[in-house]
């Protein structure tokens, strides 16, 4: 692999050890995959966990002297605001360390404490063919498919690396012949709303790896519905980039999409699909009761509260509603009396929070009900069981404590 | 001396040690730290240690932050595995193994996989790039 001088200089140690650290793991990764080369980036975002092992190679590079050239926007561990103090159901003490030295180390890496897995969508959006590095199994979709921006799958540590060094190896999904479609999925089920493209996303398994084409789509999507499909996609399977015909950039038709080859194989998705997911993929309610409603994997956004809050102003939840979304969608609530709405009927809006985080212990043992998959997929190993549904059901539901 | 086979160095490092072959796809977040036991459900490993061994398989799957994660809970237990090899790197398994220095190799050529059975004591050398069957 060829470096220009700066990259050599920031590997040969010219600007500290943590740099160094930072640049040979991106060799390394750049030698794996045969990159000829390191090109710069002005874009960044770090899929953040909070977990154990997270904190560790932050602080790594933290005390190695690392500081980030690009500020990264980060993904959520939870509000400590929220869960400490006056909260019903404080952390244990050490959880709220663990945070605090969580934001401790990215504040000294420089990064920009966004504490949001929704970039895409407000705070962190690239233009079109440009290099960036997203970790986050619903970012590193977004920007490549909607956005038509170019980032591997990094993950959380080589996104972080990448926010150090200010450069990527230039490989896989940088490169035009590697974006082009390989598998054509045609959509035969009514995708009337964000909810159907949690359920398309799950179907990873009989999508299988590669590239997808989506066909049969509705023209008008909202990000929200995007957010999800890429949300999805990588909790089924692993999935960089996807192609929606006519309507994503790269997509203007199906030849094009394909690169003008012929697909590996094509496969159909049928509203049955989606409904057996969804009847299989469930935990079972107890005589059909819920012990709270959790929205917000991926955060929500300001319109998503804004809907939520129509249905249910002046009325009284039956059960606890968690509504996780980004500082600005929360302070945009405040601001436009969408909040009071929300709190005056018995449901919280959350900033900066994940549903896989430690701040969740009291509801170990319980049965939520959420229209995300994501969101019950990773917090089952935390004891926590869910109901999958449509909003407007999920919502009901709060308002009733059951379901059918 | 056993057979060699060439490969090409992922994350640096040697080791040797038992084989133990895989044909699903590695989330080592799946894998319990105080033993190296695989804990997922239907998974080909389900049951069985992988902790100090050469693990052959064909890749990895699930989010961007779970395999450094698993292996950093394993690394705690002194349970990573000894080396591994791979047929299907993708950035977040490759990062995962740089960062824990856990030596990783792949392009094995198809005769590796024909000749390597389950147990067989193995020697990865990442850094001379070869594979060698004791």
């Amino acid at each position: 692999m060829i470096l220009n001088q700066d990259q050599q200089a920031m590997l040969d140690g010219k600007f500290g050890e943590g740099t160094a650290y930072a640049m040979k793991i991106q060799v390394g990764i750049g030698e794996c995959f045969d990159a000829p080369r390191m090109v710069p980036i002005k874009r960044a975002h770090v899929a953040l966990s909070n977990q154990a092992g997270d904190l560790w190679f932050a602080e790594k590079l933290l005390n190695a002297g690392a500081h980030c050239r690009v500020a990264p926007t980060v993904n959520p561990g939870f509000c400590l605001g929220h869960f400490t103090g006056q909260c019903a159901h404080p952390v244990e003490e050490t959880d709220a360390d663990h945070m605090r030295r969580t934001d401790a180390a990215y504040r000294g890496l420089g990064a920009v404490l966004s504490y949001n897995c929704t970039p895409y969508i407000a705070t962190n959006v690239p233009n079109f063919g440009e290099v960036c590095a997203f970790s986050e199994s619903s970012a590193t979709p977004y920007v490549n498919a909607v956005w038509g921006a170019r980032s591997n799958r990094e993950s959380a540590n080589s996104a972080l690396c990448a926010a150090v060094t200010g450069c990527v190896p230039e490989y896989g999904l940088l490169l035009d012949e590697n974006r082009k479609g390989d598998i054509v999925v045609h959509v035969e089920a009514d995708m009337k709303s964000a909810y159907e493209y949690h359920l398309l996303g799950m179907m990873g398994g009989k999508i299988g790896e590669g590239i997808p084409v989506f066909t049969g789509l509705p023209k008008v999507i909202t990000p929200e519905a995007l957010r999800n499909l890429g949300a999805q996609l990588n909790t089924s399977g692993a999935y960089g980039m996807y192609h929606i015909v006519g309507f994503t950039p790269e997509a203007p038709d199906l030849e094009t999409a394909l690169g003008h080859k012929k697909p590996r194989y094509e496969v159909t998705i049928t509203e049955r699909d989606l409904k057996e997911f969804e009847e299989t993929f469930s935990d079972k309610a107890l005589n059909g009761k819920i012990d709270f409603a959790m929205f917000g994997c991926p955060h929500f956004t300001l319109e998503e509260t804004m809907y939520i809050a129509k249905h249910i102003e002046g009325k009284n939840l039956a059960v606890p509603m968690y509504i996780l979304v980004s500082s600005h969608a929360s302070q945009m609530a405040g601001r436009m009396g969408v909040a009071d709405v929300l709190s005056a009927a018995g449901a919280e809006l959350i900033p900066d929070t994940c549903p896989d985080q430690p701040c969740w212990h009291y509801l170990k043992g319980k049965t939520g009900i959420t229209e995300s998959p994501k969101c019950a997929y990773y917090p089952r190993r935390r004891g926590i069981n869910f109901i999958i549904r449509d909003l407007d059901t999920c919502i009901q539901a709060a308002l009733t404590g059951e379901v059918n | 001396m056993g057979k060699r086979f060439s490969c090409h160095k992922i994350s640096e490092g040697k080791a040797q040690a038992e084989t133990i072959i895989s044909k699903d796809r590695i989330m080592f977040y799946q894998v319990r730290p105080e033993d190296g036991m695989m804990e997922e459900k239907n998974h080909h490993l389900e049951g069985r240690i992988i902790a100090r061994k050469i693990l052959i398989f064909p890749g990895g799957k699930g989010s961007s932050v779970v395999q450094q994660d698993g292996l950093y809970h394993l690394d705690r237990f002194h349970n990573m595995p000894a080396a591994l090899i791979i047929q299907d790197p993708d950035p977040v398994i490759v990062a995962g193994t740089i960062i824990m220095e856990l030596p990783m190799v792949d392009r094995l050529p198809a005769e590796f996989y024909e000749t390597v059975k389950d147990g067989d004591t193995v020697v990865v050398n990442a850094d001379e790039g070869y594979v060698e069957i004791l």
